[in-house]
């Protein structure tokens, strides 16, 4: 795939099948039954019938407003209660490519844990975002931390513009600029905080932003904060933002007719929900044709799309000067944590002095600063080995293998075939904890999401590619996967592909490199 | 015969002309010939009423736009952005960061210069302490550095379970949740629990991320003047007038009174008894933020609320970021289960965001295990908060702004020159005269256009477990010479 990452591929290669009827009816049907369930319950517990586990509020504060509404809860009470095992699942390893889970049991469903002592031992991790298999405490890059650790300390304690800029973040900054191929770049602490407090940074009142349907809650979140309005096109679509585009120039701001101060479009690389790649070359060229500027958050994408691992600008072969923003996260391909903003000098000036964090938060940590910077240079293939380059690799090949797979198998997948977040759709609320609870019984960790994170009647089983996984790994994992799929019925794709005779998988990937 | 939300095309007047027509045909099959004149009057407009609505053109509700398509061209064309952010002068004062090299310790380097480390905000010493980094080192040889996750995603460890029950233990609630980011902690607790149409009483020398939580959380603000329970009082009495005229309101309307423990940007104490008098006076909740008071006052370390003595279930939710004295980075929250469960739904910054690094708590839980082993210290701290607070009096042109107990003070000009600019320039030239004399310290940031009440420009005197008198001699005088040589 090593040239092939060209448009043309690109967009013939997205599928978001439509939801068979049958099943929605089903799954409407579910959440019905649910919910009288739910009330019923509800009901049995305020007369004391049933025994009620849910913590109350204080005696002193009895006659004080409550805290929550009753329906606030409903959905926390008497759906997610019910299948809770299937998340904070508490691991006490590295979050490799094989993790150890802390065993816990519930004899109350769910309402309390307890931890039995035992761990569940090498379990195959399909949740963790470790999509060049950075996570690891051997090798280069964790020895390089444990010596920072013991020279610099794990604290700052104070704030960037005060006395907490260490020479390193500086280091550290410079190195992702040249990774993205800007100017000038500066790193935060937290990939959240990143979106939301830039943003207000960089657009208030009187401008206007125009943000994917499907857009990640710290953007939603930066947004809402600037003051800004904002108004929302529908994922992924070109036509949409065209249009919002247009009427915004043409009509100006609402009522007043001023024009508009600036226009920014709000686009995530990989959208993690929907494993869709961005439609980044249209988007460049509406912005160029109308004069908006691109906030472009690459945060599942960068080391995990293109073939140098730079993420979505150079999967598409594109210029890095053309997007104006450039926001990326260290938790996922680095293995670190934290997250950065790159463009051009002046952005980043204009950042330096001006955004909240680097005025009031405190920064970097200096190892994960150190893991940042070793991880990097392994991905650029400037610690001298070819590792980096393995990875990425790797990762694509992992990707393309596993997504053929699946839908070989009759699975529902959406999103993009060259994503490494693969979305495999259940519907029905309860597939979802008995999913999870399967995949979990054969030594398979996967991760489930259902409302309010997806739309209602659209739960799925989201897998995480990485570039640690082996193709035996993945094997198994898809032999297990189809054995439970056909368990719980949730091969619904009617559009059967016949096993690909075109190119047969590249068994050299897995020779290992020597260092 | 469904509304279609389709903007402006016939299919809204579609189901009206149904009824119309459905209308009729009972109308016209109870037509006789012995109705009277005026119902088939009646029946006659009808049909033509009828009749003109099947031919009549629909219109769209959707704008009427008069412009041309050319027109529109030309708008596009025309229309200049301002650019993406204004330009920056290069001697902005926020400009130059000052570069640390090695590490943030007791002794830094900065700027190329040994100094003596007045301005971070390591109060108990534990930036590099040998057991702390070595439990940071264990874990990070177990865990590898990164977490790869949010919590609910494989992203909780059994480092952060311990690390939460630990803090619960030490501040004797019954549960805490962990952030990994010290700003993000109070900025998502505030809009977990309050929503739009909620009231909020905050001090009006709140720090910046309760700032940001409350502008998150869409809720009615109502600043009170600092540390006035008066005041305060007052609004909450106005509030009950307002209550009284609409009871059904009142009822679901939530109310919350957040405070800090010392206050960042003025270095006082809030007055919790008289707050705690007021909650039950006027049924409001309290929200307390201790980022500077946890691991500071108190006999054991606990806060404020062991500083007064007060009962720390009378506290709705503590919230503190694990920065300042654990020396580690992230936030908690802590409080009764009640409260604070339900922050691991609703907290924004603690689900949709990768969970705190293991190391770091794990380096976070050691410091936690040297607080608890050694109570002292902190008596320690207070005393040397003292002796550094009467140092620092009698500065010329100088006046210090703090509790004698606070551990990160305020000096303030005595008389403002009136321009905020030529203040910060004159301190900052105070501040950069102690760096050549090798004590660091800083000027307290502020973002100018974003506070609300932004705090007069200071330098900022933060006092350390590790300094010895001499140090303080040597930083008092040192500061005394400057003001003497700068403010003439």
């Amino acid at each position: 795939p090593g040239d092939d990452f060209g448009k043309e591929y690109l967009f013939i290669g997205s599928s978001f099948e439509e939801t068979p009827l049958l099943v929605a009816v089903l799954t409407y049907m579910g959440y019905g039954i649910l919910t009288i369930f739910g009330y019923l319950r509800d009901f049995l517990r305020d007369w004391k019938i049933e025994r009620c586990h849910i913590a109350r509020e204080r005696e002193e504060q009895r006659d004080f407003v409550p805290l929550y509404q009753d329906f606030e809860n409903f959905y926390t009470r008497n759906l997610y209660m019910r299948i809770r095992d299937s998340w904070n699942r508490p691991i006490c390893s590295v979050p490799g490519a094989k993790v150890d889970l802390v065993e816990r049991v519930s004899h109350d469903y769910n309402w309390t844990f307890d931890y039995t002592g035992r761990v569940v031992g090498g379990v195959i991790n399909m949740g963790s975002y470790n999509y060049l298999g950075f996570a690891e405490n051997t090798g280069y890059c964790a020895e390089a931390a444990a010596e920072v650790t013991m020279k610099y300390g794990v604290g700052v304690a104070s704030t960037r513009q005060e006395m907490g800029n260490l020479d390193r973040h500086e280091e550290m900054e410079a190195l992702v600029a040249k990774f993205l191929g800007v100017e000038s770049a500066i790193a935060f602490g937290m990939g959240f905080a990143t979106n939301s407090m830039n943003i207000p940074a960089l657009s208030g009142k009187g401008c206007l932003i125009l943000s994917d349907e499907l857009n990640h809650a710290s953007l939603v979140l930066g947004a809402r904060l600037s003051g800004s309005t904002i108004r929302v096109f529908k994922h992924n679509n070109m036509q949409s933002l065209e249009k919002m585009l247009r009427d915004a120039i043409v009509h100006g701001q609402p009522r007043t007719h001023r024009p508009w101060k600036k226009i920014l479009i709000l686009v995530e690389g990989i959208y993690s929900m929907e494993g869709s790649i961005v439609r980044l070359p249209e988007v460049i060229a509406l912005k160029k044709r109308f004069g908006a500027y691109l906030y472009l958050d690459e945060a599942h994408s960068i080391g995990a799309l293109g073939p140098a691992g730079r993420g979505v600008v150079d999967y598409f072969g594109l210029d890095p000067r053309d997007v104006d923003v450039m926001m990326g996260t260290f938790t996922k391909s680095f293995g670190a944590a934290g997250g950065y903003i790159g463009g051009r000098r002046e952005l980043i000036d204009y950042l330096r002095v001006h955004s909240h964090s680097a005025v009031y938060a405190t920064s970097m940590s200096p190892p994960v600063v150190e893991q940042i910077i070793t991880s990097m240079k392994c991905i650029m293939g400037e610690d001298g080995t070819t590792l980096g380059e393995f990875r990425v690799k790797r990762l694509a090949e992992n990707t393309v293998y596993f997504r053929r797979k699946m839908t070989e198998m009759g699975f529902i997948i959406y999103g993009n075939s060259d994503s490494p977040v693969v979305p495999m759709m259940l519907y029905l609320p309860a597939k979802i904890g008995a999913f999870g609870r399967e995949m979990l019984k054969r030594n398979i960790g996967v991760v489930v999401v259902g409302f309010p994170a997806t739309p209602i009647i659209e739960s799925r089983a989201r897998f995480c590619i990485s570039a640690a996984h082996t193709k035996d790994m993945l094997d198994t994992a898809l032999c297990v996967i189809s054995e439970v799929g056909d368990l719980l019925q949730v091969k619904y794709s009617r559009h059967r592909r016949l096993p690909s005779l075109d190119r047969a998988f590249d068994h050299s990937i897995y020779d290992e490199i020597q260092d | 015969m469904a509304w279609v939300e389709v903007p402006g095309q016939e299919k809204v007047l579609k189901p009206l002309l149904n009824t119309v027509i459905i209308l009729g045909l009972i109308k016209c099959a109870n037509f006789s010939p012995q109705a009277p004149a005026y119902h088939l009057i009646l029946e006659g407009i009808l049909i033509l009423w009828i009749v003109r609505l099947l031919f009549s053109k629909t219109y769209k509700l959707q704008e009427r736009s008069d412009l041309t398509e050319k027109e529109k061209e030309d708008l596009i064309e025309e229309w200049q952005p301002e650019p993406l952010v204004p330009p920056v002068s290069k001697d902005h004062p926020s400009m130059n960061y000052d570069i640390v090299s090695g590490p943030p310790s007791h002794n830094i380097v900065v700027n190329g210069k040994q100094c003596i480390n007045f301005a971070s905000f390591n109060f108990l010493g534990l930036l590099d302490n040998e057991r702390v980094k070595q439990k940071a080192l264990a874990s990070l040889k177990k865990y590898g550095v990164g977490t790869c996750g949010p919590r609910g995603f494989y992203g909780t460890f059994d480092v952060h379970l311990e690390l939460e029950d630990r803090l619960a233990k030490f501040m004797r609630t019954e549960e805490a949740i962990i952030y990994s980011y010290g700003f993000a902690t109070i900025a998502s607790a505030i809009p977990a629990y309050s929503k739009r149409g909620d009231i909020v009483f905050v001090d009006e020398a709140a720090c910046f991320s309760i700032q940001k939580g409350l502008q998150a959380s869409r809720s009615f603000i109502k600043y009170f003047k600092h540390n006035d329970m008066e005041d305060l009082e007052r609004l909450l009495k106005e509030q009950e007038i307002e209550d009284q005229k609409n009871p059904r309101k009142a009822r679901v309307t939530r109310r919350f009174v957040v405070v800090e423990g010392l206050y960042i940007n003025t270095a006082d104490v809030c007055p919790l008894p008289a707050l705690v008098k007021l909650k039950y006076k006027y049924k409001v909740r309290i929200f307390l933020e201790e980022s500077m008071s946890f691991g500071v006052l108190g006999e054991h370390g606990r806060g404020v609320t062991e500083h007064f003595g007060v009962n720390i279930d009378d506290i709705d939710l503590i919230s503190a970021n694990m920065e300042n004295a654990v020396a580690s980075i992230g936030g908690f929250c802590c409080g009764r289960s009640f409260v604070i469960d339900h922050q691991r739904l609703s907290g924004q910054g603690y689900c949709f965001s990768a969970s705190l690094p293991p190391m770091l708590a794990a380096a976070a839980i050691e410091a936690l295990n040297i607080m608890e082993e050694d109570p002292d210290i902190f008596s320690v701290l207070r005393e040397k908060c003292e002796q550094v607070h009467k140092a620092l009096q009698g500065t010329p042109g100088m006046k210090v702004l703090g509790e004698s107990y606070a551990p990160a003070l305020h000096l303030q000009l005595e008389s403002s020159s009136g321009s905020r600019e030529t203040d910060v320039r004159m301190l900052r030239r105070i501040v950069d005269y102690c760096l050549e004399k090798q004590i660091a310290l800083t000027l307290a940031r502020y973002l100018d256009k974003e506070e609300r009440f932004l705090p007069p420009p200071s330098i900022r005197v933060v006092v350390t477990v590790e300094q010895t008198k001499e140090d303080i001699d040597r930083a008092a005088s040192c500061i005394r010479e400057a003001a003497l040589s700068i403010l003439k």
